[in-house]
């Protein structure tokens, strides 16, 4: 017999198996190669989780209790399968259509969304499936004592056992259960791995089989006369306790949350389900093949003391075959975890998206859904999910471990979770049901179940009933849970079951009736109980003849003449057809479908071949494709609007940048026209003089003298036409460089006078001051102020036309500025000429052979505004009148 | 050769220049700075030749030129346009509007008097002056 330790050592080996096959498999359908994996074997395999450990092992306890009753257990998804396959079908096409991720989903779908139902049926599936997790770890720790002998590390520590296993079972479904957030939200590895632990259990229990009618017995016929002789065949045949057990065990299939997991949402093509119909059927009667046999051959064995429910695994033991021991733990084990992880990853999905996301979103007013935060929070709690999950699992094993109430909490679970079932019939094949009938119904039903089952089934774990559950609550015994509406229960499984389900039935269809469906539940039930009219099949289009050419024309239309013609004419070929019509088979109806849709999106694309083909009415639901398509569209082109707009508001500030340019480029050419006008002008003088003095024929000495003083005077001029262009280039980049001192206005008024001549004895212009006016600190660059002033007072001087020309120079204070006029008596500047004495070499008609460029007031003003002030022409009735602005800053107390 | 010539020139010095120049090779010169009295001078002087700037006060010498050659009295009176701008597009207006020479500031004296002799000469073998 194997030791404890290798016991461990074999289970971690074949779970380091386990997650080899899962990677193995998970890396093959991320390159698309794994054919095994699409197949409806493994398909039909992983539907095998519904046979746990609790009938692996309990079906033989079971058999030797109460003979062939165990057999309803298997009878029920039997004849769902068999009877009920078009209900299967049409649950895994709306699981499909809808993209439902859990039974909590398709309820919550089917009525219009509601977030209340998904919670209220996740609570039941938790209380449903935790107890259900119990027993795998039980019968998991049951089979290790079995084999516990004391090892190298001492003595087994049973509870230690089931928290290792329970860990594990949590890091695996983790792994592979919650690598990514997929729509489809399909687990291939996962899938892989419970597809192998299908078949091993399965041959475990028929080589157990085998040894003990062939190896045990002689034969058939020998273990045929064995089981006559046997107690096993003594037991009563109880018909309602059949029926109820076979139509609870039918309920489970459908409702049970891993079940629902691996029946519809890990489905990849809906044709595997027609597989299944059969293989599953048969892979449930293989399993039950041996049981009695091995029930009669444990009684002979073992005698009626022993524990029936391990009978699996002592026969073998008892008998000294330990390899075939080991294999039937490997099962059980494979039974057991297999269950676990499905469950787990089931309830995670529905814990997550129905409970704990809702929530956080609530909590944290998180206003986009679809972020990649999101997301992120999603995974986490679906694995929080899972580690939760299980340890309620481990919790209430360590509660109720090894006591009745664990083996009788089986049924009671199928039983909690059945509450589902009028509401998923209802909504599946009834569209008048409704939100309020569902809720009514399960909300009912759960009621009763947990006051009738599940309470005193927890009360009993604490060890004994107590008192509120023998007598009823406030002494009212119809209350009681042992004694229901005054029934005296003798099955309180049985009663239970039919008060539940019962009422729950009665409630939902009268709350259906009574209440009034919402907008989304009513397209919802359509969309559900017409499902094969409202999607079509995972495989493509059903082929109808005739329509090619309607086809062809329609195509014509969207892809253009030559694309449809091509596409048509390349079909037929490949059907080996002449005359470029294809036949519109399923394959060809798809590809048509795809290369529409390149042009009109899918939905249309699919509603326009539906018209033709007549295949299915174009639904609602296509409908709303089609509009959300062209709502996309219309997003498109109102972009593109916007992108337009944007152009063109470019385009125009291009232009006004081009005309800017336009216009410098313009001042610049006649800049430089004005630069050689003022240059050429003295040049001309100065050359016609100097060719005059240097030719032979003489001049008289005065004549000499007047032409060499113009020479000089115009290369005067030239010079400070020079000093003048530089000055001004230099003010307008900016580059000056101002000398700041403190100046009193007076002085600088003082320099200015004296440096333009007007104090010469000969000076024409009278210069009217007043002194104390003038007495004003200045913090400036008194040299560019005196420039400023200079140029003012020597065009009073050039222009001033008054036979008694005078400038009167004024100060005002102002808050924040100091203002100084310069105004003569002449006749001023014309009004349309006011405008342009600021521009460079702008000179009015009047100064007309005036000496200077006409660029002093254009670098008067560039200098006013470089020391912060401002020079203008104040137009008036009088003579030319200027005002120098010095600004705040330059101002100091007097 | 002689004859009376007209001279329109804003600026003093090279009306001083030009006069002295023509003058002492014989020309009887009268000179006059202000664009928008030009023609009235024109009809007072009655001269054999003009020499016309382009850039003057309150009237351009081109629009003077074109003035002249829509009356019958100047329309053939020699015209020598003289300006300072230098560029191409001023020499081809000025010859479209009817300049017989047109020289660019600063000239040499001799270009001004060969110019001028060229269109004096040019004018008395049509027969006139």
């Amino acid at each position: 017999m194997l030791s404890f330790d290798g016991l461990v050592a074999v289970c971690v080996l074949y779970v380091a198996m386990l997650f080899g096959i899962a990677f193995l498999a998970e890396k093959r359908a991320a390159e698309g190669k794994a054919r095994w994996l699409s197949s409806p074997i493994t398909y039909t395999l992983s539907l095998s989780i519904y046979t746990t450990a609790w009938t692996f092992y309990g079906a033989v306890g079971s058999a030797v209790r109460n003979g062939l009753e165990f057999l309803t257990i298997y009878l029920g998804p039997t004849l769902v399968f068999i009877g009920w396959f078009w209900l299967l079908r049409k649950m895994v096409r709306i699981g499909r259509a809808q993209r439902i991720t859990s039974i909590a989903d398709m309820i919550s779908s089917r009525y219009g969304k509601s977030g209340g139902l998904a919670a209220l049926v996740t609570v039941l599936a938790v209380l449903g499936t935790t107890p259900y997790i119990a027993l795998q770890l039980q019968s998991v720790t049951l089979s290790f004592s079995v084999f516990a002998r004391p090892g190298a590390f001492g003595a087994p520590d049973t509870e230690q056992t089931a928290i290792w296993v329970a860990a594990g079972l949590a890091l695996f479904t983790i792994v592979f259960g919650t690598r990514s957030l997929d729509v489809n939200e399909r687990h291939p590895g996962l899938v892989s791995a419970i597809a192998l632990e299908a078949i091993v259990k399965l041959t475990a229990l028929l080589a157990v089989g085998i040894f003990v009618v062939w190896g045990v017995a002689d034969g058939p016929a020998d273990m045929l006369a064995r089981i006559e002789a046997s107690p096993v065949s003594q037991s009563s045949w109880n018909g309602a306790r059949w029926l109820g057990l076979s139509v609870l065990a039918g309920a489970a299939i459908l409702c049970l949350p891993r079940m629902f997991q691996v029946l519809v949402v890990e489905n990849s093509d809906e044709r595997h389900l027609a597989t299944a119909g059969w293989a599953f059927p048969l892979y449930l009667l293989l399993i039950s093949l041996f049981v009695v046999p091995i029930a009669v051959v444990g009684l002979e064995l073992h005698g009626p003391g022993a524990n029936p429910d391990l009978f699996v695994l002592t026969v073998p033991l008892g008998l000294g075959q330990d390899g075939l021991a080991l294999l039937v733990f490997l099962g059980g084990f494979s039974a057991a975890t297999s269950m676990v992880i499905v469950a787990a990853l089931a309830l995670s999905t529905m814990l997550s998206n129905h409970i704990i996301v809702p929530v956080w979103l609530r909590l944290s007013r998180h206003d986009d859904p679809m972020s990649g935060d999101m997301r992120r929070v999603a995974l986490t709690a679906r694995r929080l999910s899972i580690g939760g999950v299980l340890f309620l699992g481990w919790g209430y094993y360590r509660l109720s471990g090894g006591t009745d109430a664990l083996a009788a909490i089986g049924l009671i679970a199928f039983l909690g979770v059945a509450q589902i079932l009028p509401a998923l019939l209802g909504g599946i094949l009834w569209r008048g049901a409704t939100r309020i009938g569902a809720a009514m119904g399960i909300g009912s039903g759960f009621l009763i179940w947990a006051w009738l089952l599940l309470l005193p089934n927890l009360a009993e774990t604490g060890g004994g009933l107590p008192v509120l559950f023998e007598a009823g609550p406030f002494g009212l015994a119809w209350l009681s849970p042992a004694t229901p509406l005054g029934l005296a229960a003798t099955d309180p499984l049985l009663t239970a079951m039919v008060l539940s389900l019962g009422v729950n039935t009665f409630l939902f269809i009268l709350g259906s009736l009574v209440s009034f469906p919402g907008p989304l539940e009513r397209l919802q039930g359509a969309q559900f109980v017409n499902v094969y009219d409202h999607s079509r099949p995972l495989y493509g289009w059903q082929g109808v003849a005739g329509a090619a050419d309607d086809l062809l024309i329609m195509a014509q239309r969207i892809l253009g003449t030559g694309r449809a013609g091509r596409l048509f004419q390349a079909a037929a070929e490949a059907q080996g057809r002449t005359g470029g019509v294809p036949e519109p088979t399923p394959d060809f109806l798809e590809r048509l479908e795809r290369e529409l849709a390149g042009s009109v999106g899918a939905a249309t694309a699919h509603a326009m071949v539906a018209q033709i083909i007549g295949g299915a009415s174009v639904s609602v639901r296509d409908l709303l494709a089609v509009a959300d398509e062209t709502a996309q569209i219309m997003e498109y082109s109102s972009q593109l609007e916007a992108k337009s707009a944007e152009l063109a508001q470019t385009a125009a500030r291009l232009r006004e940048a081009n005309a800017k340019l336009t216009e410098l480029s313009r001042q610049k050419d006649a800049f430089l026209s004005q630069i050689s006008h003022e240059l050429r002008t003295p040049m001309t003088s100065i050359r016609a003089f100097s060719e005059i003095l240097m030719q032979a024929d003489p001049v008289d000495d005065a004549a000499r003298a007047r032409f060499s003083r113009i020479i000089h005077d115009e290369s005067l001029r030239l010079t400070r036409l020079l000093d003048d262009l530089l000055d001004l280039s230099v003010l307008e980049n900016g580059r000056v460089t101002l000398n700041e001192t403190e100046a009193r206005l007076s002085d600088v008024l003082d320099r200015a006078i004296y440096a333009a001549g007007a104090m010469a004895e000969d000076g024409r212009l009278a210069i009217r001051r007043d002194r104390a006016e003038e007495a004003v600190a200045l913090w400036t660059d008194a040299d560019r102020l005196a420039q400023v002033f200079i140029n003012l007072i020597s065009n009073a001087q050039k222009y001033c036309d008054a036979a008694q020309p005078e400038l009167t120079i004024s100060v005002r204070q102002l808050p924040g500025r100091v203002e100084v006029e310069f105004a003569d008596n002449g006749t001023g500047i014309p009004p349309r000429q006011q405008s342009l004495i600021f521009e460079k070499f702008a000179r009015a008609d009047t100064a007309r052979g005036a000496p200077g460029a006409g660029l002093g007031l254009a670098i008067s003003r560039e200098i006013m505004a470089r020391l912060g002030g401002g020079l203008s022409y104040v137009p008036s009735g009088g003579g030319a009148r200027f005002r120098v602005r010095l600004p705040a800053r330059a101002l100091r107390a007097a | 050769m002689g004859g009376r010539i007209l001279l329109v020139e804003d600026e003093g010095n090279i009306l001083e220049a030009i006069g002295f120049i023509l003058s002492r090779a014989g020309w009887e010169v009268q000179g006059h700075g202000n664009g928008a009295t030009a023609l009235d001078a024109v009809a007072r002087t009655g001269p054999d030749l003009i020499v016309l700037d382009v850039m003057l006060p309150g009237r351009s010498g081109l629009e003077i030129l074109r003035d002249l050659r829509a009356r019958p009295e100047t329309a053939e009176l020699p015209v020598l346009m003289l300006t300072a701008k230098g560029q191409a597009r001023d020499r081809e207006t000025a010859l479209e509007l009817g300049a017989n020479a047109y020289l660019t500031k600063p000239f040499s004296n001799a270009d001004l008097l060969a110019t001028v002799t060229r269109l004096a000469e040019a004018r008395a073998a049509t027969g006139r002056g």
